[in-house]
């Protein structure tokens, strides 16, 4: 099917064609009827063999092969002899149909079938993978068959890693060789093979070797993800640690009994809560298992640590996540008394906090935060409800600090500066990173290429992540520059370094209390009171096409990302005192593309006009959200009663995504789907709605 | 010059591909016709002209291909193997006739070639190959039958089967591969278990198999194909990625590849055409979102339509 040129086709080939396939229709006929009778004759098993000579890819006849031996082995002596002859004759079939095609399977399978009966010798088949494997260095049924033989000689794997580095050193463009060193190498470094003790030791080596392919011929990709597996084997720290929390470490959080008109709280740490409680939220480096009662304790004289209920703030079904939330109850406390209750998390019993490759929580850790409650008179409730909010910009203005107010930027660095756990260990990755960026950029200075620009890019950031917070000069600028100068230079890739860039982007915004200051507003002035947290982060009109850095972003309740070229909210999900947020003029594709917003029981105010819901024939998130295609909500939704609603059928995205929600004000103009049918839809599903496209509701 | 999909073209050749049996070409797919009854029946549906075959024939003769264990050859007096049993399960569900099917039987089949570890065995002579998985996972789905297997146990096999590039291979160790990413993407997908994928390294490595014609390749530093097309797109479609590639340019190499004299797609430009790459060229233009083919689900590789029905009831 590969390879083949089209061409008329003429006359006499087709009679070619034709005798051929009358021959091989014949074969195929007489095989068949063999194998329906079980006749296992020396005539009718040689007639497979010369049918798998022709056409290697037909299986039935291995199948037929197989069980004409196990016919034989039941009828002959069990002399070693006579059973090597057997299966020595299944070899030569196999050799000869593998000359005939590679790359079938049937044949490979055949093979390895024929070799763990255990009557072959394993010496030649070693010699004959050399031979095959010099012929076709990338053919991954004998690299696959590679392994199989070295596993069932129980050949070393350094014998085996010796053996990439010879293929390599032939030809530096061997991919498949590439692969399978990171397969050994991660084997031997995990069993601590001596040689192989430490990654000090053996990643700077592994540089090297890498060099000699990616600047021999920096358009030859066979090098690029080895060595960004290096890197991330560099930056990485194995064992989980938390980077960032809500409250923060050290903080002062007043807690509002309603909404409040006072100004004297700071407006960064201060959340309001009718019912008394707030969210507790632990943000790790990496995803994590087993966060609950007895891996984290929460002391305070208000709450009881026995009524805590752990969430995995992840998407779909995944028992492990990046982001945990509790709910800490404070309403039993009593309001307007200056009374700070300190709250104490420990992650002392922390060893059954476990990363997905398995590495447990490091040291014991624990923070501290205090919480007052102020109860204060504002308008009613039924007052608020008519309220709007708009997104005029009139409406804003820059948010502009007199006091010494606690930053949460501050307060972050003191988190990570507590946590600096592994500093002995981060000297020699630093100092690895610090040798790969001059290598690029001395590999820059010679030929401008993508992959050099692009390495250095992940450098630079690797080593600033290194580094933070304690550096005093980040590299965002230049990075952002390199992320700006590969759309030029790879222009099919353009929207991979967008989405780069736009992270980047938002790193520079959050690394500093300074330029993060730039970004925040109060919403019509401090009178307001439909937000109990006047302060709105505006991240609006920056072309972004992604959004990151929630780690730093914890605080938020009023998010501004409208006029941006957002497809996505992946992560969103962490910003869980989020009530209000603005996604209009995106890019969002589908109502499964929301599917983050589930998590954020806070939110109210949500306006996702002028987008493309509706407009796209393929949903590229239809199966990173819950649904029953994906088996992540089960039978259950099959017994709703609803389903029964044609409605819901046709909308079933948007009623999966709305459903949980308590919006009161929804703004959906300017999507494809957002016609008069749909807009009754959703007053349907969302009952609370007060304002759907600016239109009051009842 | 960027011609237009040959709709009509593509039709006639599908049709006649099924009256031709007498090239020596035919003759050696014979044993994978069922695969091919899917490809150029997808295909048909794709392009909105099933009804030019003759569904009655092509059902009896489909049933005709069952083996008394419950799965099904790939074509009649062959063997049965999970590679056929999932096409003859997706032609039923092209002509909604999933009810004539014994469905615990063809279920019982796939959840008995599950093993020990999680993985599973093409059919009785145990090859195990993550392809296997997908194509039990999606078969049990299609069937709603998915509690008949360790689904727990058929994740951590694939997971088992991750690269360090983000991709996946046959087996623990072996290379990544767009088809074997396809597979295992496929699975994770349908048992909802896609985050254990990195997807932005898994993102950058298939974003990276467009290659400058346009068209994609499988593997890096080897030529594009258009059955790579299906692969990658839709791996990059249920990880959310696909915004990574240029897809103006892919769209050209595939139409590129087109007989636009009597019709069929080729793996490259001028290559002789084949139902197989037909298949991916029209799927991955669905994929692309081009006018007038109908949408395709990348996960379970048939019409959204037709999952939809299935899944949703509609
Ligand atoms: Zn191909």
């Amino acid at each position: 099917m590969h390879g083949r040129p089209r061409k008329p086709t003429k006359p006499e080939d087709a009679a070619a064609s034709a005798a051929k396939a009358q021959k091989l229709r014949a074969l195929q006929n007489q095989f068949i009827h063999n194998h329906q009778n079980k006749i296992y004759t020396e005539e009718a098993v040689e007639l497979s063999a010369k049918l798998l000579g022709i056409n290697p890819e037909s299986y039935t006849a291995w199948n037929y092969r197989k069980l004409a031996v196990e016919q034989k082995l039941s009828q002959s002596e069990s002399d070693p002899d006579s059973l090597k002859s057997i299966f020595d004759e299944e070899l030569r079939v196999v050799e000869s149909a593998l000359r005939q095609n590679f790359k079938s399977y049937g044949a490979w399978h055949h093979r390895k079938w024929v070799l763990s009966k255990g009557h072959s010798s394993i010496d030649h088949e070693l010699r004959l993978l050399d031979k095959l494997q010099k012929a076709d260095s990338r053919n991954f049924h004998a690299w696959n068959y590679r392994r199989f033989v070295a596993t069932l000689m129980n050949r070393s794997e350094e014998d085996e890693l010796k053996y990439t580095e010879d293929m390599i050193c032939n030809n530096f463009s061997n991919y498949s060789a590439w692969h399978n060193r990171s397969v050994l190498l991660s084997n031997l470094l995990k069993r601590k093979v001596e040689g192989f003790l430490s990654k000090e030791k053996v990643l700077p080596d592994e540089y090297e070797f890498v060099h000699q392919a990616v600047f021999t011929d920096p358009d030859d990709q066979s090098g690029w993800f080895y060595h960004l597996w290096l890197l991330d084997q560099t930056v990485k720290l194995d064992s989980p640690q938390l980077v960032s929390s809500w409250p923060l470490p050290g903080s002062d959080l007043t807690l509002l009994g309603n909404r409040c008109l006072d100004g004297s709280a700071s407006p960064f740490t201060r959340f309001y809560s009718d019912s008394g409680t707030f969210p507790l939220i632990l943000y790790f480096n990496q995803a994590v298992e087993g966060v609950n009662l007895s891996t984290i304790t929460v002391d305070s004289e208000v709450t009881s640590n026995k009524a805590l209920v752990w969430k995995p703030l992840s998407t779909v079904n995944s028992q492990a996540s990046q982001v945990w939330a509790t709910q800490l109850n404070f309403s039993n406390v009593k309001t307007d008394s200056s009374k700070a209750y300190p709250v104490e998390v420990s992650l002392g019993h922390s060893q059954g906090i476990i990363s997905s490759n398995g590495f447990r929580y490091g040291k014991p850790s624990r923070f501290t935060f205090r919480v007052c409650a102020q109860h204060v008179e504002t308008k009613p409730a039924e007052e608020l409800d008519r309220e709007r909010i708009l997104w005029r910009d009139e409406d804003f203005h820059l948010y502009d600090t007199h006091s010494q107010e606690s930053s949460p930027i501050v307060l972050l660095d003191q988190l990570s500066i507590n946590n600096d756990h592994e500093s002995t260990d981060s000297e020699w990755r630093a100092a690895v990173i610090a040798k790969e960026i001059d290598h690029f950029r001395e590999l820059l200075s010679l030929i401008n290429c993508k992959i050099g620009k692009l390495t250095l890019a992940r450098l630079l950031m690797a080593h600033d992540a290194m580094m933070w917070p304690s550096a005093n000069k980040f590299s965002h600028s230049e990075v952002l520059e390199l992320y700006n100068d590969l759309m030029k230079l790879d222009p099919t890739h353009v929207q991979y370094y967008k989405d780069h860039h736009s992270l980047v982007l938002l790193q520079q915004v959050t690394s500093s209390w300074k330029s993060l200051l730039g970004h925040c507003f109060y919403y019509r002035d401090l009178t307001s009171s439909l937000t109990g947290n006047p302060i709105c982060l505006r991240l609006n009109n920056l072309s972004l096409s992604q959004v990151g850095s929630f780690d730093k972003l914890l605080w938020v309740q009023m998010l501004d990302l409208s006029h941006n070229e957002l497809r996505s909210i992946e992560g969103l999900e962490a910003l869980q005192l989020l009530s209000v947020l603005n996604l209009s003029n995106n890019k969002i594709g589908n109502f499964t593309a929301l599917e983050p917003l589930k998590q954020l029981k806070s939110l109210k105010v949500l306006n996702i006009s002028y987008n493309e819901i509706g407009a796209h024939s393929i949903d590229t998130t239809r199966y990173l959200c819950s649904s029953p295609l994906s088996h992540s909500i089960g039978s259950e939704w099959y017994l709703d009663k609803i389903v029964a609603d044609d409605d819901v059928k046709s909308y079933w995205e948007a009623y999966f995504i709305l459903k949980g929600l308590n919006l009161t004000q929804l703004d959906i103009v300017g999507n494809a789907i957002a016609d008069e049918k749909f807009k009754l839809f959703l007053i349907k599903v969302i009952p609370v709605l007060k304002w759907l496209d600016g239109e009051q509701l009842h | 010059m960027m011609g237009e999909l040959a709709v009509d073209k593509h039709v006639k050749y599908i049709i006649s591909v099924e009256k031709k049996k007498d090239s020596f070409e035919s003759v050696v797919m014979e044993h994978l016709r069922m695969n091919g009854a899917y490809w150029g029946l997808t295909t048909l549906d794709l392009l909105g002209k099933l009804d030019a075959v003759d569904n009655g024939e092509i059902i009896s003769w489909v049933m005709k291909c069952q083996d008394d264990s419950g799965g099904f050859a790939g074509n009649i007096g062959h063997d049965p193997h999970i590679l056929y049993t999932l096409s003859a399960v997706q032609v039923l569900a092209l002509f909604d006739k999933l009810d004539i099917l014994d469905i615990d039987k063809v279920s019982n089949y796939i959840a008995g070639l599950q093993n020990e570890d999680g993985s599973f065995s093409g059919d009785m002579w145990g090859e195990v190959d993550t392809r296997f998985s997908y194509i039990a996972i999606c078969c049990l789905s299609i069937l709603k039958q998915l509690d008949k297997i360790n689904v727990d146990k058929a994740v951590n096999y694939i997971v088992r089967c991750k690269n360090l590039d983000g991709g996946f291979g046959c087996t623990p160790g072996g290379e990544s591969h767009a088809g074997q990413i396809f597979c295992c993407v496929g699975a994770l997908a349908i048992t909802g278990a896609l985050h254990h994928v990195d997807k932005d390294l898994l993102g950058w490595w298939l974003c990276e198999r467009q290659v400058k014609s346009g068209g994609l390749n499988g593997r890096p530093e080897k030529l594009p194909d258009v059955c790579y097309s299906w692969w990658v797109l839709s791996s990059l479609i249920m990880i959310d990625r696909v915004h990574w590639i240029n897809k103006d340019k892919l769209v050209k190499f595939i139409l590129d590849c087109q007989d636009m004299e009597n019709g069929g797609i080729s793996d490259r430009p001028d290559d002789a055409v084949d139902v197989f790459h037909t298949y991916f060229g029209v799927a991955g233009l669905s994929l692309l979102e081009y006018p007038g083919v109908k949408a395709i689900d990348p996960a379970y590789a048939l019409p959204v339509d037709v999952v939809n029905k299935i899944i949703f009831g509609k």
